[in-house]
């Protein structure tokens, strides 16, 4: 058994160095977990709490970035944020994907009426700007924590993983192991868990990958527009306040670039990383580039 | 499907609020009192009465989900709280043509540059340099518009002080019909526009890259070429025809990211349209506003979406009713 668990451990490390995509996808991401996790160690990260250092000071030896004009260490603020912003994405993700993968399987399984249901529930949703949702929300509920704005973000991100396991579901329905397996009188739920699972896992990773991206684009956006949780330092409530201040036309670069990097770095990486495992999942897509 | 979701966007707006804690006529006192307007007890309760008796909230919720449908779908969204009296879509009336005509334009553009550069860079006897765009096209897909579009602000505008800063026009002159009016307004476009596209051409390359692999991997590409067609006309007549198809399907999908990411290229960009509206709003707590635009985003999106399945049965022959 550990032999096994081994040597696919070492088939995946391999299937990694061969694929640039994934490899530099991950190193991004894990740069980025990095500089959350190990931050704290190197910079005092009290430093991301308003007037705790002079406003507006360019980049020096003692502030790295800067600080922001609420008397913020921009670095500090950094290495706070981050974890913040990767912790929302991946919360809103996961829930994201198993609410989508499951609706799915369901609606792709069983077809008929729940499929036309949950399938008609999909188009429309996925129709409804995700942002138009999130304004009436988030206007509403006006103290937001992390958490919270993650749970709201991933009520709204399941649509693209339904729509793609359904998919998957309706042609692995008629494969003839599924078929051997009802005729050996397999219940539903086993069928359902021993035979159809292990086959869309891969593709619940990769849109895994996706809803992430996508509920972090999200998250950001409310951010932006100063509709995040006010307390907690993190990227985008950032960008939103240089913008509120205008950092921008009074030169203050050193406010808004560095989340911004951070977040570019980000969104590169996980768009990496999903192109990856879509072209693993899908192997047609595996040509240049 | 158009009704259903307008439908459900006026049942959203109506809901959803109404779940959340706090009222907006506490909102608005407290806005009154911040001011320092006259805050006697008694007064408040009147003030209360009529404020609730001036919005409709005296009244049972059936009565006032069903008034608030009729209302949404004869676009009377209310008053806008923190511009009394002037009515929410007056205001969004205004600043729609900004919104609708910076989206139209830089989407139309990106779709049209990035299905040609991605068939382009699928087929095999293009130009080599073509390739070399696939890195760079996905880089870019994947950032934020808003982010690129503060970068481009800063270099083009604050930096080399070639562009305006933001705003639709230059600040002092009127809007009318004339030629230097005009180049104003697309002088101030074309920050906004080039991160509009900059960021969305590489999803469509890359979407039509996808479909045009499978095309031309098509039997009649090779009975085309088998039959002597000279190379441009198999390009664009037999190979991008038809991958263009799941194109524009695809692009009824995406609309509705696209409108949300040009609502913050406005914020970004002082843009008077919808987006600048909507931040304003937030930043006033006026209600009936965000859930007005809120409400215009899913019309401006379900409209898109029907307007793309009108056109689509031009594209497909095979579609006819």
């Amino acid at each position: 058994m550990v032999e096994v668990i081994l040597l696919r451990f070492k088939s995946a490390i391999s299937y990694i160095l061969r694929t640039p995509k994934l490899l530099l996808g991950l190193i991004l991401l894990l740069s980025l977990l990095l500089l959350g996790l190990l931050g704290p160690y190197f910079v005092d990260v009290d430093k991301a709490r308003p007037i705790s250092v002079p406003t507006r000071k360019p980049p020096s030896a003692e502030h790295p970035l800067g600080t922001d004009g609420g008397g913020r260490d921009m670095l500090a603020v950094i290495i706070t944020g981050t974890p913040q912003t990767l912790k929302m994405g991946v919360l809103a993700g996961l829930v994201g994907v198993t609410l989508g993968t499951s609706l799915g399987l369901i609606a792709g399984y069983f077809g008929g009426r729940i499929d036309m249901m949950i399938s008609t529930a999909t188009d429309t949703m996925l129709t409804i700007p995700p942002l138009a949702i999130l304004l009436v929300v988030a206007g509403s509920v006006r103290a937001m924590a992390v958490a919270d704005m993650a749970i709201i973000i991933a009520l709204l991100s399941w649509m693209f993983p339904a729509r793609t396991i359904r998919a998957q579901v309706l042609s692995l329905r008629e494969q003839p192991y599924v078929h051997m397996a009802r005729l050996a009188g397999l219940g539903d739920i086993r069928i359902i868990f021993e035979e159809i699972m292990p086959n869309i896992l891969p593709l619940a990773a990769a849109s895994f990958v996706g809803a992430t991206s996508g509920a972090i684009l999200a998250g950001i956006g409310l951010e932006v527009l100063g509709l995040g949780p006010q307390r907690t330092p993190t990227l985008g409530m950032t960008i939103y306040w240089a913008q509120l201040y205008s950092a921008l036309i009074n030169g203050l670069w050193w406010w808004w670039l560095p989340p911004i990097i951070v977040l570019i770095v980000l969104f590169v990486g996980l768009f990496l990383v999903s192109a990856a495992l879509d072209e693993f999942v899908n192997p047609r897509l595996r040509r240049t580039g | 499907m158009f009704f259903v979701v307008v439908i459900l966007a006026a049942t959203l707006n109506f809901i959803i609020p109404r779940l959340a804690p706090g009222d907006p006529i506490g909102a608005v006192l407290e806005e009154l009192r911040a001011r320092g307007a006259g805050t006697q007890s008694d007064a408040e309760d009147e003030i209360v009465a009529a404020y609730r008796a001036r919005f409709g909230l005296d009244q049972p919720v059936h009565i006032q989900y069903f008034r608030f449908l009729f209302n949404t779908l004869r676009f009377d969204l209310g008053y806008s709280i923190s511009y009394y009296p002037q009515k929410v879509e007056a205001a969004l009336l205004r600043s729609l043509p900004w919104t609708v005509g910076l989206l139209a334009i830089s989407t139309v553009i990106s779709f049209a540059a990035g299905s040609f550069f991605g068939a382009m860079m699928a087929w095999p006897r293009a130009p080599g340099f073509m390739q070399r765009f696939v890195p760079m096209f996905m880089v870019l897909s994947a950032v934020p518009y808003y982010l690129l579009g503060l970068i481009l602000v800063y270099i083009f505008a604050f930096v080399m002080r070639l562009l305006p800063l933001g705003g639709a026009y230059s600040s002092g002159t009127i809007p009318r019909l004339d030629l230097d009016f005009l180049l104003d307004v697309i002088r101030h476009g074309i920050l906004p526009a080039l991160s509009i596209v900059l960021t969305s051409v590489g999803f469509w390359a890359l979407g039509m890259r996808g479909v045009m692999v499978t095309v031309l991997g098509e039997d009649y590409l090779t009975l085309a070429e088998a039959k002597g067609l000279p190379d441009r006309r198999i390009f664009f007549a037999y190979a991008m025809r038809n991958a263009l198809l799941p194109q524009v399907t695809s692009l009824a999908i995406a609309l509705g990211t696209v409108t949300s990411g040009a609502v913050l290229v406005e914020v970004v960009f002082n843009y008077p349209g919808i987006g600048w509206l909507l931040y304003n709003a937030l930043r006033s707590s006026d209600y009936y506003m965000v859930q007005g635009v809120a409400f215009f985003l899913i019309l401006t999106v379900a409209v898109s979406v029907l307007i793309v399945d009108l056109i689509y049965p031009l594209l497909d022959p095979r579609i006819e009713r």
